[in-house]
């Protein structure tokens, strides 16, 4: 053991109340790092889990990111030639050639893909009138890529397949309406169709919007009512790899033509969001171990000044100034370190308490837990910073302490 | 016995710049040889332990030479003078100057740990020797401040043989003694001197302790007015 950190350690023991007090500061420090780190982790990754679980991964969709050059700017390219009233041709709206599209999809590893025809229908039932958005959707499908089934709350998405006529709906829309399961509804569509349909399950997401506004029919049935035989608009993918979306989005743009939208695109806003909020909590909790390192600063120049005398002695033994920095140096990284430690189990500690915590929110169904990160690199950050700025914190004190002039000592003495 | 010259000063100056410019030691010339038990005496504020703390190198001279051991010492750096006192010098002050937390024995090994000429065990034993020779061997686990006045000065004193100096520099050892603990550090020192053939250069104005010397110098407003042998 060098002799300066026997030194250090006699000093840090012979004073243990001090010691301890800042030994305390920066455990409560790290402690707090983990503990609040691990929360604005947790719920950022809860957040984007819910996320990524309930929105598609990619969505391609009947629309292309620019709008088609149209055959007469084809033809005469760059000219003056002017023609009036030039309309874009009529199209069928929806995927053309969607099943192609499909099977060129599903080649790609890690991915899962289904077709949805959705649009606007309205819903008629004793009287009251509800425009919903219909999907049609391929049941076997639609469970590879959505979780649509497990908030299903009263019969099932198979139920679509065996009872062609079959809807669900929201429960809140089920409400809103007076609707029961088993009970038939009047469905008109916008080209004019009318058909009755039976309510064969109802789902439940939480969000209102689409509790109450959306509806899931077989795709078959959506294509008949809409009067588009053989479309889809929408090409839902959900992938083993949710990270990857964003690349494999532009590779199906690419070669599709159709706009693909990965989920990160979609929710870019609240992306960033989560990214302020991130830089937020990093300068919060780097201020608690900041504090904590002004503690070890003050406590270290106490101990500096009250050791003037030790530092004297030491020096006229033939200790060099560098000996006598490294005894202070020292004992900011024993604290420092130590602290660490001990902040780590007391995070742990009160990151463990944290998860036992439940609350019961009136309204809600479930009783709400605290989304926890438990991840190693928080708690390594939290010590670094914290055995670093311990270090930074007893630096300026040493560097004193080694200027110190043993004649200025002895002369104040005699 | 040959005579060895330990210590040799050159027309030493120690000026203290600042608004009132004061010259604390002026032009002081010695020369000490091993085996000597040297006094220097003075009125207080003479510049007595200011020559002292320039001869041990705590402190540099404004202009002048000093020779130890017959190397020039006034032109080193910090880090050589630091070793230079390690190896050569051991100061014995006025007050214990002991470190509070440490015990006894850890005092007296310090410097040698510091130095790290002897394997762990050796300094243990070596420092547990030289306090046993000053009548300290009961004391070894205790801290300095369970002792009295006259014990901490015998550890002091076993710190300063600790790495077996060349010389011993001693400001005012008795200063702070009553009668007896005065002369139990005086016989010490006396003996080392004599029976050892060490070197002692000693600030003092006791004049009990001056006489157990061999040699006295006196200084007067920072200069050295007279350099004599003792006569007996």
């Amino acid at each position: 053991m060098p002799l300066t950190l026997k030194i250090a350690l006699t000093h840090l023991n012979s004073r243990r109340r001090q010691t301890l007090m800042s030994l305390l500061g920066v455990m409560l420090g790290v402690a707090f790092f983990m503990a609040v780190s691990s929360l604005m982790r947790g719920s950022e990754r809860d957040f984007i889990k819910r996320l990524v679980d309930s929105a598609p991964h990619i969505t391609v969709s009947d629309e292309f990111r620019d709008a088609p050059v149209q055959p007469a700017v084809k033809r005469f390219p760059g000219a003056a030639v002017s023609i009036s009233n030039v309309k874009p041709k009529t199209e069928v709206r929806g995927i053309r050639g969607y099943k192609q599209k499909m099977a060129y999809i599903e080649r790609m590893p890690g991915l899962r893909v289904a077709p949805v025809l959705s649009g606007q229908i309205i819903m008629t039932y004793a009287g009251k009138e509800q425009g919903v958005l219909m999907n049609g959707v391929v049941p076997e499908l639609m469970a590879g890529v959505s979780d649509i089934e497990d908030k299903i709350v009263a019969g099932n998405m198979q139920a679509l397949s065996s009872s062609p006529n079959g809807i669900i709906i929201g429960r809140a829309l089920a409400k809103k309406m007076n609707l029961a399961m088993g009970d038939n509804v009047t469905v008109s569509s916008p080209v004019g169709l009318v058909r009755t349909m039976k309510i064969v399950g109802l789902f439940e997401t939480g969000a209102t919007a689409i509790d109450e506004g959306q509806a899931y029919v077989l795709l078959k049935r959506a294509q008949v009512l809409l009067d588009r035989p053989d479309r889809a608009n929408i090409l839902v993918m959900q992938l083993d790899d949710p990270y990857a979306s964003r690349a494999v989005a532009a590779r199906i743009e690419k070669r599709i033509g159709y706009r693909a939208r990965s989920w990160q695109e979609a929710s870019e806003s609240l992306l960033s969001v989560l990214l302020v909020r991130n830089i937020i909590m990093y300068s919060v909790v780097s201020a608690i171990l900041v504090v904590a390192s002004f503690g070890i600063y003050n406590i270290i120049s106490t101990v500096v000044m009250e050791k003037r005398r030790d530092i004297a002695i030491l020096k006229s033994m033939g200790f060099t100034a560098r000996d006598v920095r490294h005894v202070f140096l020292w004992e900011g990284t024993i604290i420092g370190l130590m602290g660490s430690v001990g902040g780590l189990a007391l995070g742990y500690s009160l990151i463990w308490v944290l998860s036992t915590l439940s609350f019961q929110v009136p309204g809600v169904t479930v009783p709400i837990e605290m989304p926890l990160y438990w991840g190693l690199d928080q708690a390594l950050i939290a010590c670094a910073f914290a055995a670093l700025s311990s270090m930074g914190a007893a630096y300026f004190p040493a560097r004193k302490a080694g200027l110190v002039h043993p004649v200025d000592i002895l002369r104040g003495q005699a | 016995m040959t005579v060895t010259e330990v210590l040799r000063a050159e027309n030493v100056t120690r000026e203290l710049t600042g608004e009132v410019p004061v010259t604390l030691v002026k032009n002081a010339s010695l020369s000490i040889n091993r085996g000597e038990f040297v006094s220097i005496m003075g009125p207080s504020g003479s510049g007595k332990s200011s020559l002292l703390y320039l001869l041990g190198l705590l402190d540099m001279p404004t202009s002048g030479k000093i020779w130890l051991d017959g190397e020039e010492v006034t032109t080193l750096t910090e880090r050589q003078i630091a070793r230079v006192r390690l190896e050569k010098l051991g100061f014995v002050f006025q007050f214990h100057f002991l470190l509070v937390e440490f015990s006894v024995v850890d005092n007296v090994l310090l410097p040698m740990a510091k130095l790290g000429r002897l394997t762990d065990k050796e300094q243990r034993e070596r420092a547990e020797a030289l306090l046993v020779d000053l009548g300290m061997g009961d004391q070894l686990r205790k801290r300095p401040d369970q002792l009295s006045g006259g014990q901490r000065q015998r550890v002091a004193i076993a710190r300063a043989l600790a790495n077996d100096p060349l010389i011993i520099l001693a400001d005012e050892p008795t200063g702070n003694l009553d009668s007896k603990a005065s002369a139990n550090v005086r016989e010490i020192l006396s003996e080392l001197v004599h029976d050892r053939n060490k070197t002692v250069l000693a600030v003092t104005h006791d004049p009990e302790f001056a006489r157990a010397g061999d040699r006295q110098i006196h200084i007067v407003d920072g200069r050295i007015e007279n350099d004599e042998l003792r006569p007996d």
